[in-house]
């Protein structure tokens, strides 16, 4: 049981990191739909550097700055030269899942160290809930601070007021001064550099080896689960704990044999997340918590 | 500083120049990739983009692989036109071709010419039904289309790998996840041209999109309907004061879009491959948005978008053999080509000037 929860726990740290970061481009109005292709060259990167380097340490780092630099691409066409955001998320996606398949292809069939496990003294001895929460890798410690960092940083500082305005009316925050356009790059990268550690997180902690396209959609369903999560932090990591719950479902039923084809038990976290969002919009149909000038321009003349 | 002042007057001539000054663009940066991986520029080149025509069945082969694209494309014009995001083309054409080639397995007694008819309504009826999901859900409970259309791709892509494994799988393929092969009379058969004989593997399926084409362009620039898709598109406010039915329209398109991708569905797996097998479909879905924005949402133009990425497809399959360039090399241009032509769209719309500060 203590295992399982374990697992359900890592399995949702790819899904929560990408999401959180995901949510604070989306409450500056940016709507980066790349997020898949951000984690598999945070993924790449990271497997790459560890197999150079041998730390999984400086894994995490690549895998940030890997995340950090493809969104500055996406940045710069829409918030720079106003592309369609939609359009140009799906061209990151096609371009980085090619890019990553590329420079993957040497690294196929070989295995990057893992992160070790931090055991944090005396809270770990605690019965029950010790093993789970106090003894894991520093991603997982990192996922959490991140959740309550950006929960207090949208309610109770400077920085973050001024994101939630530029998301929601950009023509008023403009108009007392601040940079619109600056605001959002430094959003968008932040949902870079999260993804690209969330997408490291898999082969550094989960599957340790690379496969062509090994995040499965991973980057979509945190897209889900930012709509899912009402652009709340803390609501993200409940549901990113159930998809993981879901995930883990599919080896769990194999281990006891049920008699279910793999293939539906693998279609439930797709079907989950479809299901989620029709849940969601049922009960937000007429209070939708969506940042006001999500995937909209500001030309940014007045 | 850099200013953009909106255009009153939106020039047509940009709408052909942008793709060819965006295809340019791309092919320089390619060489530049190529260079960079230390292949040789004009060789990698010369495979991509001129060994496709080198010989007539090559060139033969290129509408062969050009067919699903165009037809994708074709029905993502009305979706994109609408601004409808419909992202999840590839399982609707895995649909498509799932349920006509289950129809000709379980009934392969049926007349040649009844059972392909009907091969192509139940896969137009499969393609369509997959994206009625997310037109459904979006049209009732404003629910994301890009999102569900998309993890419909991955349930669509389990489906078919438990159909192929499970209930449809031939008895005799020795362990193989293949179905049997389909009656003679649901094969789309190839082409025998006067005095040449076959070319390549062109078949009978690709003369679709002659009919296709024309109609949808007409569709679109003549009639009622194609016009309300143009403005819900473009002004969804201005179309809500022209009394437009926003839910019919959004429902519409999708279904449209995914019933012409069931189609090309149908039409990949009876020509080209004969039975069901895990992979259908090579990421045409994804790689047909592309061609739809290459085309400039125009029918005509999808057709040569169809075929110039069609070509670039075949010649990275050439460059892999003859110089060893990984395939997915395509999918860089492809994303990088995208790029440019939304770049593009922004200069049509807006006058680009720098200004000084202060």
């Amino acid at each position: 049981m203590e295992n399982l929860l374990i697992t359900i726990l890592l399995t949702s740290i790819p899904i929560l990191l990408a999401g959180l970061g995901e949510l604070v481009t989306e409450k500056s109005g940016v709507l980066n739909l790349g997020v898949e292709g951000m984690m598999l060259c945070g993924a790449v990167a990271a497997l790459g550097s560890v197999l150079i380097f041998g730390n999984p340490y400086i894994g995490i780092l690549f895998g940030a700055i890997a995340g950090i630099l493809i969104s500055t691409v996406f940045s710069f066409f829409t918030i720079t030269l106003m592309t369609n955001q939609v359009a140009t998320g799906l061209g990151l996606t096609i371009f980085a899942t090619a890019l990553t398949g590329l420079i993957g292809e040497p690294f196929v069939g070989k295995t990057a160290a893992s992160l070790p496990k931090l055991e944090i003294i005396f809270l770990s001895d605690i019965p029950y809930i010790g093993k789970i929460l106090f003894s894991n890798d520093i991603l997982v410690y990192f996922a959490i601070f991140l959740i309550f960092f950006i929960h207090f940083g949208f309610q109770n500082t400077k920085i973050g007021i001024i994101i939630r305005a530029v998301g929601d009316n950009h023509d008023s925050a403009h108009s007392i001064g601040y940079s619109v356009k600056l605001v959002r790059w430094i959003s968008t990268s932040f949902g870079g550099m999260c993804a690209g550690m969330g997408g490291a997180y898999i082969p550094l902690a989960l599957t340790p080896h690379w496969s062509e396209g090994m995040t499965a959609g991973k980057g979509w369903i945190a897209l889900a689960l930012v709509v899912f999560s009402s652009w709340m932090p803390i609501r993200l990591l409940i549901g990113a704990l159930i998809f993981g719950g879901i995930t883990i479902l599919q080896f769990v039923a194999q281990a006891r044999g049920w008699d279910v084809p793999s293939q539906f038990l693998n279609m439930l976290p797709y079907l989950a997340t479809i299901l989620a969002l029709a849940l969601i919009s049922l009960k937000l149909r007429h209070n939708n918590y969506a940042p006001a000038c999500l995937g909209k321009h500001f030309l940014g003349n007045k | 500083m850099i200013e953009f002042t909106p255009r009153k007057i939106q020039s047509s001539f940009w709408t052909i120049l942008s793709p060819i000054i965006s295809i340019t663009i791309t092919i320089l940066i390619g060489s530049l990739i190529f260079k960079i991986l230390s292949y040789p520029v004009i060789e990698s080149l010369y495979q991509v983009f001129v060994s496709p025509f080198s010989r007539p069945d090559r060139i033969a082969d290129i509408f062969v692989k050009a067919c699903p694209l165009i037809i994708i494309g074709l029905g993502l014009i009305f979706c994109f036109k609408a601004n409808i995001w419909n992202i999840g083309a590839e399982g609707q054409f895995i649909l498509g071709a799932l349920c006509a080639g289950s129809f000709a397995l379980l009934f392969p007694e049926t007349k040649t010419y009844t059972l392909l008819f009907s091969m192509f309504l139940i896969g137009f009826v499969g393609g369509a039904i997959w994206a009625s999901i997310p037109a459904i859900l979006k049209v009732r409970l404003n629910v994301n289309e890009i999102l569900v259309s998309l993890m419909l791709v991955y349930v669509a892509m389990l489906f078919i790998d438990f159909v192929v494994r499970g209930p449809l799988r031939d008895p005799m393929s020795f362990g193989f996840p293949l179905s049997k092969v389909y009656p003679d009379g649901a094969i789309i058969s190839k082409v025998d041209f006067p005095f040449i004989g076959f070319l390549g593997q062109f078949h009978y399926g690709i003369f679709i999109i002659l009919i296709l084409c024309p109609f949808i362009w007409f569709f679109i620039n003549k009639t009622l309907p194609g016009f309300q898709i143009k403005i819900f598109g473009s002004s969804t406010r201005a179309s809500e004061f022209a009394g437009f039915n926003k839910n019919k329209i959004t429902f519409y398109v999708l279904l449209v879009s995914g019933g012409l991708s069931g189609v090309a569905g149908v039409i990949e797996v009876s020509a080209n491959m004969g039975r069901l097998q895990p992979e259908v479909s090579f990421g045409y879905g994804f790689t047909a948005i592309i061609v739809a924005f290459l085309g400039r949402l125009n029918p005509y133009g999808v057709v040569i978008a169809g075929i110039i990425i069609a070509t670039a497809k075949l010649g990275a399959d050439n460059a892999q053999m003859v110089l060893g360039i990984p395939k997915v090399v395509t999918g860089i241009f492809e994303g990088m080509l995208l790029f440019f032509l939304l770049a593009g769209e922004t200069i049509q719309k807006y006058k680009i000037s720098i200004r000084k500060d202060n």
